[in-house]
């Protein structure tokens, strides 16, 4: 090798040592003046296993539960709101009979996030959709897009909300996985008030997470997967 | 005279009540961000950063949160920030003619008593 060759290399490298070291101050001042340790990560995904096997036809409680944790009426006509609902299907062919809770299913490719024109209706980093409701103009084009009819409307002036869960007339709304829970290291109210544990909650992107090991280990579903919208709802036995 | 004695008094009067600040129930009230002078002219700017954080990136820092606004300023009477003329919200931006919007969709009540009243 070169004498001219040997010197160049060792200019590259002091320069790049130089370099190295003026900028990684900086990167990590910068990293500690905006990385707020409370900030979302992108490591976690939340998302639900529902096993329809354990979940009884007739029973409410996730819904009630939801309706009390959020404020909202519990009314179903057209024009109120529903976060979550339970639905009953029947295979005709079979006559097999399913009971399942539907709701928000917090895709990865959010149909109603792309249609948003405010970018009112986002995607947090740790998977979880919501509606932001300081832009939200409920124009309700997200209500469109959304193949499983999780939002509503908000009609009517409302009063007395939960002080962890703002809602308001004129905007869209849907479930919200209970962020202001998860936020304080809890898990959603439908979750939790569900008795035959029908509903498991959890980060899907941790291998040793209850969730992550069942969905490794068990056959389970994802509702219009043709969609290809990756929901962070799955359910089990569909 | 006289003249000259009404026509100061014409003049006096309404600086004499423009001057007459407006009078709040403060709540608990005490300083837990910066002084009231500063609060009273970027509160708003506070909140509405604090809000973009909260909602968009999870960041729920409790200090400049409304919540924690209402927690001290709601009043000692009825818990809220908003439900009397002379409330700590309401009278500020009655006097100054500034629309509040936030409690149409936030409530203005303490957590501790909507808990105690939803409880029942």
């Amino acid at each position: 090798m070169s004498d001219i060759d040997l010197q160049r290399r060792n200019f590259l490298k002091t320069s790049v040592g130089a370099a190295a070291v003026a900028i990684a101050p900086g990167v990590l001042l910068f990293d500690m003046a905006h990385g707020n340790p409370q900030a979302l990560s992108g490591k976690v995904r939340w998302g639900m296993l529902i096993d329809t096997a354990q979940c009884k036809p007739g029973c409410n409680d996730c819904v009630t539960a939801c309706n009390t944790e959020n404020g909202l009426s519990g009314e179903t006509k057209s024009t109120d709101s529903q976060w979550i609902r339970k639905i009953e299907i029947k295979d005709i062919s079979s006559g097999r009979e399913l009971s399942l809770p539907m709701m928000c299913q917090h895709c990865e490719n959010p149909p109603c996030v792309d249609v948003c024109p405010t970018t009112a209706s986002f995607k947090r980093a740790d998977g979880i959709v919501l509606v932001d409701k300081h832009r939200c103009i409920g124009c309700r084009y997200c209500m469109m897009a959304c193949p499983y009819k999780a939002r509503s409307f908000v009609h009517e002036p409302l009063s007395d909300q939960n002080p962890d869960v703002p809602r308001g007339k004129g905007t869209v709304e849907s479930c919200t996985l209970c962020v202001h829970r998860i936020d304080q290291g809890g898990q959603p109210a439908c979750a939790e008030a569900c008795a035959n544990k029908a509903i498991l909650f959890g980060d899907l992107n941790n291998p040793e997470s209850e969730i992550a090991q069942k969905v490794r280990t068990v056959a389970t579903t994802q509702v219009r997967a043709d969609l290809r919208l990756n929901p962070g709802v799955r359910y089990q036995g569909l | 005279m006289k003249l000259l004695f009404s026509l100061l008094l014409c003049l006096c009067l309404p600086s004499a009540w423009a001057d007459a600040a407006p009078k709040l129930d403060i709540g608990k009230g005490g300083q837990c961000v910066e002084d009231a002078q500063w609060m009273r002219k970027n509160h708003m700017h506070v909140l509405k950063h604090q809000r973009d954080e909260a909602v968009r990136k999870g960041v729920r820092e409790e200090k400049h949160s409304l919540k924690n606004c209402i927690e001290c300023h709601a009043s000692t009477k009825d818990d809220s920030v908003i439900a009397r003329a002379d409330s700590f919200c309401v009278a500020c931006h009655k006097y100054e003619a500034v629309k509040l919007d936030c409690f149409e969709c936030h409530s203005g009540k303490r957590k501790s008593a909507w808990l105690q009243r939803n409880a029942k």
